[in-house]
């Protein structure tokens, strides 16, 4: 039983994972209808821009505690990712907000590329290790282990996700997110300021992806050019399944795909003989999407189409 | 495996006539070598390792240690039938991925190169030999070891390194005889290397003895190993055998130790590096991976190769002493055959007898290397410890 155990608890942290960076494909979608496949790559800066900072604070002062050093790190990758992604989204996306559905997708891949090759020429391409300085203390849950890392992803992610609803449910910024949504058009209108608020959704999912970035780093113990890709395209799917452009709907998507990743991986060569292996994890967790587009196109929780005229 | 088969069964008539075919085409490629202002004549190598991706600085190493061999050569001056004769090495990224790599080579053969060092994985090595052996143009690959490489009948596929049989046999001996390993559960990334690599372990582990109660699979992209790795824990090995590279096995190392797995590590020349250490931090500790060959300080040119290597690329990852190796067994040819013509020096190549910096290169009838020594080595305290070296 406690293998059970032990295989939902992978699925939730790598959930959590997919759901954090989920958030960003989804709150783009959800205003501007446009896939930013550079998010992943903004996930991968994030990480490599936080693993500099924990380099450059442990060489300077060797004796700060790990958690502060990492959250040092943390904090300084934010506003980077930031930045960065309102340079992208003034440089590659505004300039073509009015032209076919398509352009805006292809500049996308472009960017993603463009990031990939500037942070191999930045960092090197080589795997750069996660100094080992978080506590990672293991418990015991239900004859399983988790780790205070594992636990901290989880909590994290949840917690992130409901500030999230917050911010978008009862504030002024996202009410203003939620009409431009609508239509971009009204929203105008009705006296909102639509660029601030592209940007600012865009500010908003990267600082998301920073902090995924850095989890997911610490939590494989490595970062890497190449990171953001794979991560990106999970997290895409994540997104999809729970319905584009719904917050509730990346969150339950991302941590569906984990489990059903997990439990797909760990079982199916048991339960098949051996006649499909564990090679089959990601095949898996795509078929469960694809199973959920052809039956429920709008994905779990619903797609959030901005009705238009 | 019923490809491998037929091909190696083909008629001795056909493959001559391939060959006679292919060294007539690769004639008429010679018109493509340029030439310098001072009269010598230019010739290209291709090298081939993947410059992009997971295994960059394994490919950038290979690439490296060419271009040492190939910079000290030029230095020198190398004269071939009473002609200048300087080599250029052109780098090519076939990204790990066996389709890149076929495109890669079709790319080098259409420049015009005499010989290609590379690739750097078996997955990529394999499918590219086709290309080389229609060209008629030798390959020798610095660091593919998987057994199907030079099993394809291609006389112009060699390498310097000893294949994953004599690999996978020493490891699978080393875990059930001295390790004591009963139970064994076996984790492989699905390339053409590391399934190979598992695939003689498991047969050796057998012989001797032991149980492998679990064959699990995953990728060489992949760095979330936790399923499969509770689905093992579920079965309790006593070790557990990983046949794939660091970028995974370095995650890997730290998920085991997180989810509490008491089983042993084992791993292959994947895992047998640097980088691996650092990526699996603290928990690399203990950990035991062979590679192909004598550590390099045991080698006969080792101190010295990591002298000239280090000053001007920094630490040697692994397989830079092959390369360098591999381009100066193909000069040595060359220089026999006395033309960079690559049908004459196919036929210099079988009789290569020279000390590299690894030890004696020796080729048998297949191509693979006759030295065939494997090394078992431990992490301790964060660098590897030669445990012994198996013959």
């Amino acid at each position: 039983m406690d293998i059970f155990t032990q295989q939902l608890i992978n699925g939730l942290v790598l959930g959590s994972i997919y759901a954090l960076v989920a958030l960003g494909y989804t709150m783009v979608y959800g205003i501007l209808e446009l896939i930013n496949f550079a998010h992943g790559e903004v996930t991968m800066i994030g990480a490599m821009v936080a693993l500099s900072v924990i380099g450059l604070l442990m060489g300077a002062a060797p004796d700060l505690p790990g958690l502060m050093v990492v959250l040092a790190g943390v904090l300084v990758a934010i506003p980077a990712c930031m930045l960065l992604a309102f340079a992208i989204e003034k440089m590659a996306y505004r300039p073509l907000r009015k032209a076919p559905r398509l352009a805006p997708l292809i500049t996308a891949i472009g960017v993603s590329i463009i990031l990939q090759n500037a942070a191999m020429l930045i960092w090197g391409r080589q795997y750069v290790s996660f100094p080992r300085i978080l506590p990672e203390a293991r418990h015991e849950l239900f004859g399983a282990h988790i780790t205070d890392l594992q636990i901290a992803i989880v909590a994290l992610s949840l917690l992130i996700m409901a500030g999230l609803w917050l911010l978008v449910q009862k504030t002024r910024l996202g009410r203003a997110m939620r009409a431009t949504a609508q239509s971009k058009e009204v929203a105008a209108l009705m006296g909102v300021n639509v660029d601030r608020v592209i940007s600012a959704t865009f500010v908003i999912g990267a600082a998301l992806a920073a902090v995924a970035g850095v989890l997911v780093s610490a939590y494989y113990g490595l970062a890497h050019y190449y990171m953001g890709f794979l991560l990106g395209l999970k997290a895409f799917s994540a997104a999809v399944l729970g319905g584009i452009g719904n917050i509730a709907g990346a969150m339950l998507g991302g941590l569906l795909l984990g489990v059903i990743e997990a439990l797909g991986a760990g079982y199916i060569g048991d339960l098949t003989g051996g006649f499909l292996g564990s090679h089959y994890q990601d095949v898996f967790a795509f078929f469960v999407l694809i199973l959920v587009l052809v039956l429920r196109p709008s994905g779990l929780l619903g797609e959030r189409v901005a009705s238009r005229a | 495996m019923s490809i491998k088969r037929a091909v190696s069964s083909l008629p001795s008539l056909a493959a001559g006539m391939v060959l006679a075919v292919a060294a007539s085409l690769s004639l008429s490629g010679c018109g493509q070598k340029t030439e310098t202002g001072d009269g010598s004549q230019i010739v290209r190598i291709g090298s081939v390792a993947p410059l992009t991706g997971p295994q960059t600085h394994i490919g950038k190493d290979n690439e490296n240690g060419a271009r040492l061999a190939v910079d000290e050569i030029n230095a020198q001056g190398l004269e071939l039938g009473g002609r200048k004769v300087k080599l250029e090495l052109l780098g090519e990224d076939d990204q790990a991925e066996p389709k890149t790599a076929t495109i890669v080579a079709q790319k080098l053969v259409d420049a015009g190169v005499v010989a290609v060092i590379g690739h750097l994985n078996s997955g990529t090595t394999i499918p590219a030999s086709k290309i080389y052996f229609d060209a008629g143009i030798p390959q020798i690959s610095p660091s593919a070891t998987a057994v199907a490489y030079t099993a394809q009948g291609y006389k112009t596929a060699y390498r310097v390194m000893a294949n994953d049989a004599q690999q996978g046999k020493a490891l699978g001996q080393y875990a059930v005889g001295k390790l004591g390993a009963k139970k064994i559960a076996i984790i492989d990334d699905r390339t053409a290397y590391g399934q190979g690599l598992a695939d003689e372990f498991e047969a050796a582990a057998k012989a001797a003895g032991g149980e492998v109660l679990a064959r699990e699979f995953t990728n060489d992209k992949a760095t979330d190993f936790t399923a499969i790795l509770t689905s093992i824990k579920g079965k309790d090995p006593d070790l557990v055998f990983f046949g794939g590279m660091d970028p995974q096995g370095g995650p890997m190392t730290q998920q085991m130790k997180r989810l509490g797995l008491r089983a042993q590590l084992l791993g292959g020349d994947g895992l047998q590096n640097i980088n691996y250490l650092k990526l699996a931090g603290v928990d690399a500790e203990g950990v035991i991976a062979s590679s192909p060959g004598l550590p390099i300080d045991a080698m006969p040119g080792g101190a010295e190769f990591r002298k000239k290597f280090e000053a001007k690329y920094g630490a040697i990852q692994v397989y830079a002493p092959y390369a360098y190796d591999a381009v100066y067994a193909l000069v040595e040819a060359m220089k026999r055959a006395g033309t960079v013509e690559p049908v004459k020096v196919l036929a210099e190549l079988p009789k290569t007898d020279m000390q590299g910096v690894t030890g004696p290169v020796k080729f048998d009838a297949k191509g693979d290397t006759t030295g065939g020594a494997v090394t078992l080595y431990k992490a301790v305290g964060g660098a590897w410890q030669v445990l012994e070296t198996v013959k």
